[in-house]
């Protein structure tokens, strides 16, 4: 798959840095870490289609829904639902809540699988045919949304804000802010600070884990990937090259075996997270 | 690694499409769900219901099936014993009609006999006035006499 690149040959660094930057509004690699001024199309471009199909998926198993017997679209569809209403009930207690968590839990789980498949696609193809339909052969594109930082993290700031909204639907105001500065350690005012910093810090470390997780795996899936491309990628110019073909063939093949375990783990722990983080809003420390 | 207004954009993304599938998706199919689970439940129970129905007329029946074949029994019995008493009364009947034929034979005979005996006694009695003319020869008139061969005939009686 990347045997025309071999042909452009560009170093291994260039083809890889090439491949990890995105087409965003900048037009360039962006450079510092946090830009807030730039935005990154691709990534916006395949989870938006990937969450409209997503819905558009759901939507067609609801739309003919009926207490006949289902069908298999319908019946798949619905022993998804029922996993995640299951582990909705289980884990956030308000039935009032889970109207809107449940649905959410069910959406983030099939869209952050259908964005973490766009992994299997071979690394070369969309990119290629983006640079052949816009004359470029400098173009960049990144087809994974979710080893996009900006995007996981994104989500699990959604999930962040959720939290901050039941927190005090829940338990109030005043509740709320009392459980800041008086949990985890007491109510004595000498902890209020600690109390305080504790709640800060154990919010930023789950939306930023939350993100990191799924964005990691992705990345770093995606980067195997790639490094398995160049391999493949080196058969022409190398004495032993026939043995890289196949290496890439198997190792390809391994490795995307695996990563189907990984971007359905990784679509189900991020669910899991929300609910449980969620459901965590829910209960007074 | 980079961050940018990508995490805004994803973020109102990622509720908008948790909206729409809290709208659109899963009321129908929760729906849908429950009104299968409440059907599967009704049609458990009317199985059940249906079983237990069955049961109770094949209990029913088997009721029936004895009822009949005791009434059945009965009637037989009825009847044999009907028919029974039919020929008892016919053989009485018949036995009874011998003995009246045989009564009405034995008095014919008699009344023949009585007869046959009255018809010789006439005629005895005329022989002995003839004897006794014969004998006699004296005038006796039978007109007087008549007392007389009258008590003669009554005593051959």
């Amino acid at each position: 798959m990347a045997t025309e690149h071999a042909a452009a040959a560009p170093t291994a660094g260039d083809y890889i840095a090439h491949h990890l930057t995105h087409f965003n509004s900048l037009g360039e690699k962006q450079s510092s870490i946090i830009d807030w001024s730039v935005v990154n199309y691709d990534t916006l471009f395949y989870s938006v289609g990937l969450g409209l199909l997503t819905v558009f998926v759901l939507w067609l198993a609801a739309r003919k829904a009926t207490s006949d017997v289902p069908g298999r679209f319908q019946s798949g569809v619905e022993m998804l639902i029922e996993m995640v209403a299951d582990q909705a009930k289980g884990i956030i207690h308000s039935a009032e809540s889970r109207r809107f968590v449940a649905p959410l839990a069910l959406t983030v789980f099939v869209w952050i699988f259908f964005m973490n498949a766009m992994d299997l696609l071979p690394v070369d193809l969309l990119p290629r045919l983006w640079q052949a339909a816009t004359h470029n052969p400098h173009a960049t594109l990144r087809v994974v949304p979710t080893a996009d930082l900006s995007a996981t993290l994104g989500m699990s700031t959604g999930v962040l804000l959720l939290c901050l909204y039941y927190n005090i639907k829940i338990k109030g105001a005043a509740g709320w802010v009392h459980e800041l500065f008086t949990a985890p350690f007491g109510s004595h005012p000498v902890l209020w600070p600690v109390n305080f910093l504790m709640q800060v810090i154990e919010f930023l470390a789950k939306t930023v884990s939350h993100g990191m997780r799924l964005f990691g795996n992705m990345y770093a899936g995606e980067l195997v990937f790639m490094l398995i491309a160049l391999m493949g990628g080196a058969w022409a110019v190398s004495t032993t090259g026939i043995l890289l073909a196949i290496g890439h063939v198997l190792a390809g093949t391994a490795w995307a075996i695996f990563h189907i375990l990984i971007i359905l783990l990784q679509a189900f722990i991020f669910m899991m997270l929300t609910l449980v983080y969620i459901g965590q809003a829910h209960e007074g420390h | 690694m980079n961050l940018n207004a990508t995490l805004f954009l994803q973020l109102v993304v990622f509720l908008v499409l948790g909206g729409f599938t809290m709208k659109f998706v899963w009321p129908p199919i929760v729906k849908a769900l429950d009104e299968r689970a409440k059907k599967i439940t009704e049609g458990l129970a009317a199985a059940d219901k249906a079983k237990a129905d069955l049961a109770l007329a094949d209990k029913r029946a088997v009721e029936a099936l004895r009822t009949a074949r005791e009434k059945a029994g009965e009637i037989r019995g009825n009847a044999e014993r009907q028919a029974g008493e039919k020929v008892e009364e016919a053989r009485t009947e018949a036995t009874r009609i011998v003995a009246q034929a045989r009564e009405a034979a034995q008095a014919e005979a008699g009344l023949a006999a009585q007869q046959a005996r009255d018809a010789l006694r006439d005629q005895v009695a005329l022989l002995a006035v003839a004897g006794a003319e014969k004998i006699l020869r004296r005038e006796i008139n039978p007109q007087v006499h008549a007392d007389l061969l009258a008590n003669l005939k009554q005593e051959l009686q």
